[in-house]
């Protein structure tokens, strides 16, 4: 099984993706959907070794929920930084932030989450995979920051990977 | 009810259109190109949001079936726009920003960016992706 499906939610998520491109439910392409489920996981296997696990699917709905709310919100904030800040009163600013998380996916997760959410745009990682920087637009308190994307995402995102 | 969906589609419309103009003004009025990066990838995505949300609604009410292609269009954008601003904001370490100037990784090495090792892309890199898992 293993062999045949090396990564079994990307398998699931194919066959959705696929389903919903076409809007229009026919067995037929659900039998379409079924075939790239199965061929472009093997396909990408050269280049994805590891088989990635989440631990807690309900965990990971949440998550998603809290990103799309924070998402909503940094917009505004970022609106308001553009709209009424004048440039001289910005205050730029590089943040490293440790990480504790250590499979690609998760950091992959969280870099992402990082430049969708207020005000903070992830810009690269350290060669060992151990830090993450991350450019602020407005920050007159880095280490905040830093604490708050901590404790926000990272913590329930180990929770989430195995 | 036909005119609390109508009402509803608008304000959609008029919000998603304000985010989308406030992306591009906040590309044209912040200072310098790594500050520039926050409006773009924050604001369009709520602004094209919106729009994409009002035309989910107003097909689901007024058309025929609801339509999901919405939902990919901004699942897809929500999947490319950190990539996007990841690829930019490394091609512009890459010109303007020096070692001395970032902060130290703090883990006792470079950042990935600014590597001493030789890159992916020469020869041999292949093989080194799958003996090294690099």
């Amino acid at each position: 099984m293993t062999r045949l499906f090396p990564h079994p939610i990307l398998s699931v998520l194919l066959v959705v993706t696929w389903l919903l491109l076409v809007n229009d439910f026919r067995w037929g392409s659900l039998v379409f959907g079924m075939i790239i489920g199965l061929v472009i996981p093997l396909l990408i296997r050269p280049y994805w070794r590891q088989r990635s696990s989440l631990k807690s699917l309900p965990k990971y709905g949440s998550y998603l929920a809290l990103v799309v709310w924070d998402i909503i919100v940094a917009n505004v904030q970022v609106a308001k930084i553009v709209l009424f800040k004048p440039n001289s009163q910005l205050q730029p600013a590089w943040i490293v932030i440790p990480l504790e998380i250590r499979t690609p996916e998760a950091i992959t997760v969280l870099a992402g989450t990082i430049t969708l959410t207020p005000g903070t745009v992830s810009c690269d990682l350290s060669e060992c995979g151990h830090a993450l920087l991350v450019h602020c637009l407005h920050a007159p308190d880095p280490q905040s920051v830093v604490v708050d994307i901590k404790t926000r995402y990272e913590s329930r995102l180990k929770e989430i990977f195995a | 009810m036909d005119l609390f969906i109508e009402i509803l589609v608008s304000a959609l419309l008029v919000i998603g259109g304000f985010f989308g103009f406030v992306g591009s003004y906040g590309l044209v009025k912040l200072p310098e190109p790594m500050t520039r990066l926050h409006a773009p990838t924050k604001a369009a995505t709520l602004g094209v949001g919106g729009v994409l949300l009002a035309s989910m609604i107003y097909f689901g009410w007024f058309g025929e079936h609801v339509s999901f292609h919405e939902l990919m269009i901004t699942m897809f954008i929500f999947l490319t726009a950190p990539v996007t601003g990841l690829m930019i904001a490394k091609a512009n370490i890459h010109l303007q920003w020096t070692k001395e100037e970032l902060p130290p990784t703090g883990a006792g090495t470079n950042w990935s960016t600014q590597s001493d090792r030789p890159s992916l892309m020469d020869d041999g890199a292949d093989s080194r992706l799958i003996n090294d898992g690099d």
